[in-house]
């Protein structure tokens, strides 16, 4: 749909995804757009798949992103990327995290994901968690540093996004919140 | 001042937010996802008085009390909890309100965390009750505001209905945030409205006929419904988020957007239709809005093309009235395993349900966490089928097989549900000489919902300290032998391996409770 830009947030339980598309739906109204963002709530603390829509432009209708419409997928997990991939087309700047969290039911965590992703998509930016973790000082600040990778593709200025951070994140943690989405926009693949 | 401020509330709040701004007092309700929310809210509002009843019958009849006295109430509920509220929701249509009685009741289709995906507009029509259906939170906010204007006018409870997408969506809210202040009056004798006797029922019965009549004509002109025309070769009547999905992927058609499905403002429907070629009739799950449409005479397409079963989708609704296929999508070559919802690590209920596998008993269960013991690698249970159900189930089944039957039966059920439900069952397995074992897993919370207080532990929903069920006391009450009432330590195995293994032998009506502190709460007490 002209004007809107969608986002799609994946990724499993426990990994602040709703946190995050929290902010960047708040980021985006900072920057005076319409925003919707759409999620299903319960499933994470039991291990489930968790997914964030995220939409904004001057008018939202729907606040689910119809097929092939997402402009940016950004997974924080390996196969949950693998998940949606009916949301994206050659168009979308997928956002892949290395992050591997096996299934509750499996003992092997399935091989060559990455590969065939990058092998069909053209738009593939790879984030190692284990990098943000250096920069950053702890692993909890990974979604918020991916919010800072995401930002480089969408037209939400700096100072909406810090607005957002700071309305949203737990009180005392705006600086380092802040520091960890800057550590993410500037990450070098 | 102009307090014109925008705010990204998710459909839930948002109900929260009408209903305070609308001077609501009382609130009352039981979890249920996609409801939750609403009730979470309005408690942090000052001026109302929350609670969580023992379960949606209880939460509508304190409700209806309020709102003879006066009071405006707002009453929560997922679509099953309707079920459960029927038996007040279908009197309080004829014995009307005082102060303005608002009952959500929150869809699940597609079943995302629900027994079934029944359609809540049959108990609008059924019921005779007016019915709202917000599209987004803007409109979650207003129709509820609303919805209170609605039943002091036309004295009758208002049902708002909403879905999971809206409910859980987020979308940006404007208003003022000033809240009306109604005073409550107290409650004032009116024997010939509020008790149902035979004798007065038949007078409110015309009423109620009466007013859904008036309702019929006037609503006619309320600005819940819309009419936009654009190309008139297409039509589209909708509600709810479906309305979204059509802005989005048919921006061209023209639409009627109803935002009250029941009555039906006949008259906008009958111009609307005059002067569009072809209608579509676009709504999740039953056919609702289509049958009373051909009833009229209308020749509608709905669920000819249209599915039946689970939530549309934005492009599901394109590709039906349009015929066009979306583009193909890039064939990539991976199997994506299942991420099904299991019991947390370290979660009690895993040593109750591994014991009940190695025993080879039939589990009837319940609804809660629990319900997860169903999955491999416990497939330790056998029904489910509503709240409370697990105890019934495990009678019939123990009558049905006769004394003879080798098989054992056992009943599973949480806390909150036994209080909601369950002890209905256990006073009928007392009475009526089965001979079930109970077992009652105790968490000390609800905790599938999100961790809601309840009868059993101990704290209200605004956190201050209450009674709690005695359980020993309470089946000795009823009837069950002492020496078959056991209570045990969840997070010690070898206390319930013994209780299990000695009721299960003694083959008498039995209650087994498991008590242990949710393993999330525990962890999160330890901080």
């Amino acid at each position: 749909m002209e004007g809107i830009t969608s986002v799609l947030m994946v990724g499993v339980g426990g990994q602040g995804i709703i946190l995050a598309s929290d902010i960047m739906t708040r980021a985006a109204l900072e920057a005076g757009y319409d925003a919707k963002k759409s999620e299903i709530h319960g499933m994470s603390q039991r291990g489930g798949s968790v997914f964030s829509h995220v939409r904004f432009g001057s008018k939202v209708h729907s606040p689910v992103i119809p097929q092939q419409g997402a402009d940016v997928l950004v997974s924080l997990e390996e196969m949950e990327t693998a998940r949606w991939l009916s949301y994206v087309s050659e168009d979308t700047n997928l956002i892949l995290t290395r992050q591997r969290i096996l299934p509750a039911n499996m003992t092997e965590y399935p091989e060559g994901i990455e590969a065939e992703i990058r092998k069909h998509y053209p738009k593939v930016i790879v984030v190692e968690p284990e990098v943000v973790k250096q920069h950053t000082g702890s692993a909890k600040f990974l979604n918020v540093a991916l919010l800072g990778v995401v930002s480089r593709f969408v037209a939400i200025p700096e100072s909406a996004w810090e607005a957002a951070i700071q309305a949203e994140v737990p009180a005392g943690t705006f600086e380092s919140n802040v520091n960890a989405f800057r550590i993410g926009k500037n990450l070098q693949e | 001042m102009n307090g014109m401020k925008k705010e990204l509330l998710s459909g839930n709040e948002s109900i929260a937010r009408g209903a305070y701004e609308a001077g609501v007092t009382v609130g009352t309700g039981y979890p249920g996802t996609p409801s939750t929310e609403i009730l979470e809210n309005l408690t942090r509002y000052p001026g109302v008085y929350t609670e969580w009843s023992v379960n949606e019958k209880v939460a509508l009849e304190v409700a209806i009390g309020a709102s003879l006295a006066g009071a405006r109430t707002l009453v929560t509920m997922k679509h099953v909890g309707v079920n459960v509220a029927a038996d007040p929701l279908f009197t309080s249509s004829y014995i009307g309100v005082k102060g303005g009685l608002v009952i959500v009741t929150a869809d699940d289709p597609s079943m995302h965390s629900s027994q079934n995906e029944q359609d809540s507009r049959h108990y609008a029509a059924a019921a005779k009750i007016p019915m709202l259906e917000p599209s987004g939170s803007q409109e979650a906010r207003d129709f509820t505001a609303r919805a209170f204007e609605i039943s002091e006018q036309y004295d009758t409870p208002v049902f708002v209905r909403t879905t999971t997408r809206v409910s859980h969506s987020k979308g940006v809210v404007t208003g003022t945030g000033e809240r009306t202040e109604k005073p409550v009056e107290g409650f004032q004798r009116n024997i010939t409205k509020y008790v149902m006797i035979p004798a007065f029922a038949r007078q409110r019965h015309a009423e109620v006929e009466k007013r859904l009549a008036r309702l019929e004509e006037d609503c006619n002109g309320f600005d819940l419904n819309t009419i936009e025309y654009r190309d008139t070769q297409i039509g589209v009547i909708t509600s709810g988020i479906a309305y979204e999905y059509i802005r989005e992927t048919l921006p061209d058609v023209s639409v009627l957007k109803l935002g009250m499905v029941n009555p039906l403002p006949w008259k906008l429907i009958d111009t609307f239709i005059r002067n569009v070629k072809q209608v579509f009739v676009v709504e999740e799950l039953d056919p609702f809005l289509e049958t009373r449409l051909k009833a009229r005479g209308y020749q509608v397409i709905g669920k000819e093309l249209f599915p039946l079963e689970g939530e549309l989708t934005p492009d599901s609704i394109r590709e039906k009235i349009t015929g066009e296929i979306s583009a193909a999508r890039i064939p990539v070559n991976i199997a994506v395993p299942q991420r099904p919802p299991s019991l947390c690590p370290g979660c009690p209920h895993r040593k109750v349900f591994s014991l009940l596998n190695r025993e080879k008993v039939t589990v009837t269960g319940d609804i809660g966490c629990y319900t997860l013991g169903v999955l491999p690698p416990f497939s330790a249970m056998d029904t489910c089928v509503d709240m409370g159900a697990s105890i019934g189930v495990a009678q019939g089944i123990e009558i049905a097989e006769g004394p003879e039957s080798t098989r054992k039966t056992v009943a599973v059920i949480g806390d909150s549900t036994f209080a909601h439900s369950g002890i209905t069952g256990l006073i009928n397995a007392a009475y009526n000489k089965r001979n079930s074992l109970i077992i009652v897993l105790d968490n000390g919370t609800t905790a599938m919902t999100g961790m809601q207080p309840n009868p059993l532990s101990g704290e209200t929903i605004a956190g201050e300290q209450t009674s709690v069920i005695d359980y020993a006391r309470l089946a000795e009450a009823v009837g069950i032998r002492r020496e078959n009432i056991r209570i045990v330590d969840a997070y010690k195995d070898a206390e319930i391996e013994d209780a299990l293994t000695t009721l299960l032998a003694g083959k008498q009506l039995s209650l087994m409770v498991v008590q242990g502190l949710c393993v999330i709460l525990r962890r999160k007490k330890k901080k």
